[in-house]
């Protein structure tokens, strides 16, 4: 039987940072527990906050579940986290700008050649290009899992466009007017800083031919996008416009965005679209999002992309294994982040030892996002192993395995009252004139009891995440 | 050799169009084996953009057309002098990691005739040298050239399979065999100036090129069963036709479009 962590008791006793929450949690009578759900339930459906985070597809107008117990960290514990994602987005960047450039990491043989140039976010385009301040990844989401006090590991990095953003504002938005005797209690540390700290990362990656105060806007693909909503919930946060392809256009080597003033001169593009959809000219011929010439204008220093295209290679699942050694060969520091360990089937013993202990491990498709295509070993029927064993056969290249985390948990509301249910944890950095990150991020769920899979197209939900003040 | 361009593409429509978006790449490369003398690029009625140099040498540039266009005519003039380098591409300064140009495209599709052809030719060849010589042999002897058997859009593989083709074809089958033994390749496109020998060939040409370690890049030229020489005038590379397409352009609206181009290449006498 594995043990899990409890985030909140360490036997019978509350662990110290959630003191605060214990007397709250006895105290609250049932029906007014119910009542609150229902309250936070209706405030979601009403700010319309109904999609699928990490384009998991799915329902896009189903509401993900909010569970109103927080989720809560130290200022100690998050310090730490602080200093290993901020290490590992410094690292992602390093990597982008040299394996665009000269590639010194894979000519002084650290990472393998074929992995980078052949991998299929390897963009040819725009090697060669510096983009402003060398940052190809500004917002940099790491997914994180905790297994002990002060053990976490990295499950994947997250270079292009992160989202889910938007939940961690709202449910703390939510919490506070739902319960603001818990923040007048509890000294929080805020994270509506947020906006303000993207809007300034945005900005200062303007490109050098901008002159003055840059204009910034968040490129969508549109309303039937699941994550319209966190699109223009940011972009009104930000006080910037939220534009389609057919908003904006290329000429005299700037981008242009149509106003009812005439043309507005664009320096800064948050996209939220893919690389493959922001040129016809330079990426897929038959997109109707994009916008024709844009590459052309981003290579030539006319506007700023944000992610860099190309950003991609960084978050890979192959070269992931890799992103400890970027730590210490760009920045010459051991890793404070430990990635998890990682087998690829693509390698012979490699595939062997998996073949041989499926049901211990869990098995994910490398290229492959949202808890679909996976195995978890230990929670699956002979059956299942057995059909994954096939698949893993046919192509093994398609798969990596890890072992099995013994995930924490947090205390969580659920039908029969309060009771343990496994949290991961995705924070957002910024990476602009600083490396930031606003002290909180968005936990992630698993709401069915026992289950470690916490995408919310899997039943997952979503909690607030507090960093308390010291 | 001095060689003198004047290459003029127009598109016109049958009906007024919105904006016209060109991406050229219709700048000859920097190496040994080129230098230009004079060199001009433009766009009728048309607004240049940023321009710049990719990772792989090539110099691009943009362009736009306001609404309503019923004709882009993009003019290119100049003046070069080339010289023979035995097809190597000598002093071109580029960042593109080899590895990256042995992906597969749409276009450089390797089937199995492909491959079959590329086994047959580098068999018991153990220099990559060797094996590239090899493999556009067999490429000029397996694809006839005969203009109009094949359109802009056929795959490498297809070529193969009707035996005739366009140097465009020759290029695709010739950089998808290469890859298939493990051998880097990219398209390239540029002009060929006509001699009177009798050789076929046509003056906005396409040729590949292939990666030996220990040499760099070097060009191979099925069509005309040679190495690029004083004769070739690059422009740019890319993954296959597409990439590598000296104009890439998109004209908003319905209304059909209709192509002219005319290429005349000719000799200073020194």
């Amino acid at each position: 039987m594995t043990e899990y962590f409890n985030e909140m008791f360490d036997g019978g006793k509350v662990r110290q940072p959630y003191n605060g929450l214990d007397g709250w949690m006895r105290e609250m009578p049932s029906e007014l527990r119910a009542m609150k759900q229902a309250e936070a339930e209706a405030l979601f459906r009403r700010i319309g906050i109904t999609f699928a985070v990490y384009g998991e597809g799915g329902d896009p107008d189903r509401l993900i579940p909010f569970d109103m117990f927080p989720r809560v960290f130290t200022q100690p514990e998050w310090r730490k986290l602080e200093r290993g994602i901020k290490q590992r987005a410094r690292a992602l960047n390093a990597f982008l700008l040299d394996v665009y450039g000269r590639g010194e990491i894979v000519r002084a043989g650290r990472i393998p050649a074929r992995l980078v140039y052949q991998n299929d976010a390897y963009e040819r385009a725009v090697s060669g290009f510096i983009p402003p301040r060398g940052i190809y990844s500004h917002i940099v989401g790491v997914d994180l899992v905790r297994t002990g006090p002060d053990q976490f590991y990295v499950l994947e990095d997250n270079c292009r466009t992160p989202s889910g953003v938007s939940y961690m504002l709202e449910n703390r938005e939510i919490m506070m007017r739902m319960f603001p005797q818990l923040f007048r209690e509890n000294r929080i540390e805020p994270v509506d800083g947020y906006s303000d700290a993207l809007r300034r990362t945005l900005a200062s990656v303007a490109p050098t031919k901008c002159e003055g105060e840059p204009t910034v806007a968040i490129l969508t693909p549109g309303h039937f996008n699941s994550a319209y909503y966190e699109h223009s919930f940011l972009a009104d946060l930000m006080g910037v416009e939220l534009v389609e392809g057919p908003d904006l256009f290329c000429e005299g080597g700037f981008c242009w965005m149509r106003t009812t003033e005439g043309p507005k001169k664009l320096d800064v593009i948050y996209r939220r679209i893919d690389d493959a959809f922001l040129d016809p000219l330079c990426f897929r011929p038959d997109s109707m999002l994009g916008i024709p010439g844009l590459m052309d204008v981003y290579r030539s220093g006319g506007v700023s992309i944000c992610s860099a295209p190309g950003a991609g290679v960084a978050d890979d699942k192959a070269i992931y294994t890799f992103v400890p050694e970027m730590v210490r060969f760009y920045l010459g520091e051991e890793p404070l982040l430990e990635n998890v360990p990682t087998w690829q089937c693509a390698k012979k013993d490699d595939c062997k030892y998996v073949l041989e202990n499926l049901s211990e491990l869990v098995v994910k498709e490398v290229h492959g996002s949202g808890g679909y295509g996976m195995l978890v070993g230990p929670k699956s029927t002979k059956e299942q192993i057995e059909n994954f064993r096939h698949k893993i056969e046919d192509n093994p290249e398609n798969y990596i395995a890890q072992p099995t985390l013994a995930l924490s948990t947090t205390p969580t509301f659920v039908e029969e009252g309060v009771a343990p249910r496994h949290v991961d944890l995705r924070p957002y950095c910024l990476v602009g004139e600083k490396v930031e990150l606003v002290p909180g991020g968005l936990t992630r769920v698993a709401l069915t009891e026992g289950s470690l899979v916490v995408n919310s197209s899997q039943g997952g939900g979503v909690k607030d995440t507090w960093v308390l003040a010291e | 050799m001095i060689l003198t361009v004047n290459h003029v593409t127009t598109y016109d429509y049958d009906a007024p169009m919105g904006a016209a978006v060109q991406s050229l790449r219709m700048f000859p490369s920097r190496f040994e084996g080129q230098r230009v003398i004079e060199w001009d690029v433009s766009v009728e009625g048309g607004l240049r953009g940023g321009s710049f140099r990719d990772g792989a040498g090539d110099r691009v540039e943009g362009w736009s057309i306001r609404p309503p266009v019923d004709e882009v005519a993009i003019t290119v003039k100049g003046q070069v002098e080339t010289f023979d380098t035995s097809g190597v591409l000598r002093g071109h300064r580029e960042l593109v990691h080899p590895m990256a140009y042995l992906r597969e495209t749409v276009a450089t599709w390797i089937d199995d005739s492909l491959a079959a052809l590329a086994e047959e030719a580098v068999a018991g060849a153990t220099e990559d040298l060797n094996r590239a010589h090899r493999l556009s042999a067999a490429i000029s002897e397996a694809i006839a050239y005969k203009p109009g058997a094949t359109h802009s859009h056929t795959t490498a593989a297809e070529a193969l399979a009707q035996g005739e083709g366009v140097c465009q074809d020759h290029a695709h089958a010739l950089v998808a065999v290469a890859r298939c033994v493990d051998l880097p390749a990219r398209y390239v496109s540029g002009y060929l100036f006509a001699t009177d020998d009798g050789t076929p060939h046509e003056a906005a040409h396409a040729w590949g090129e292939i990666w030996v370690a220990g040499i760099g890049w070097i060009g191979f030229d099925p069509a005309n069963k040679c190495c690029p020489d004083e004769r070739y005038i690059r422009l740019g590379s890319g993954l296959d036709a597409r990439e590598a397409a000296p104009i890439r352009g998109i004209t908003q609206g319905s209304g059909e479009e209709r192509l002219h181009v005319t290429v005349a290449l000719d000799q200073v006498q020194q």
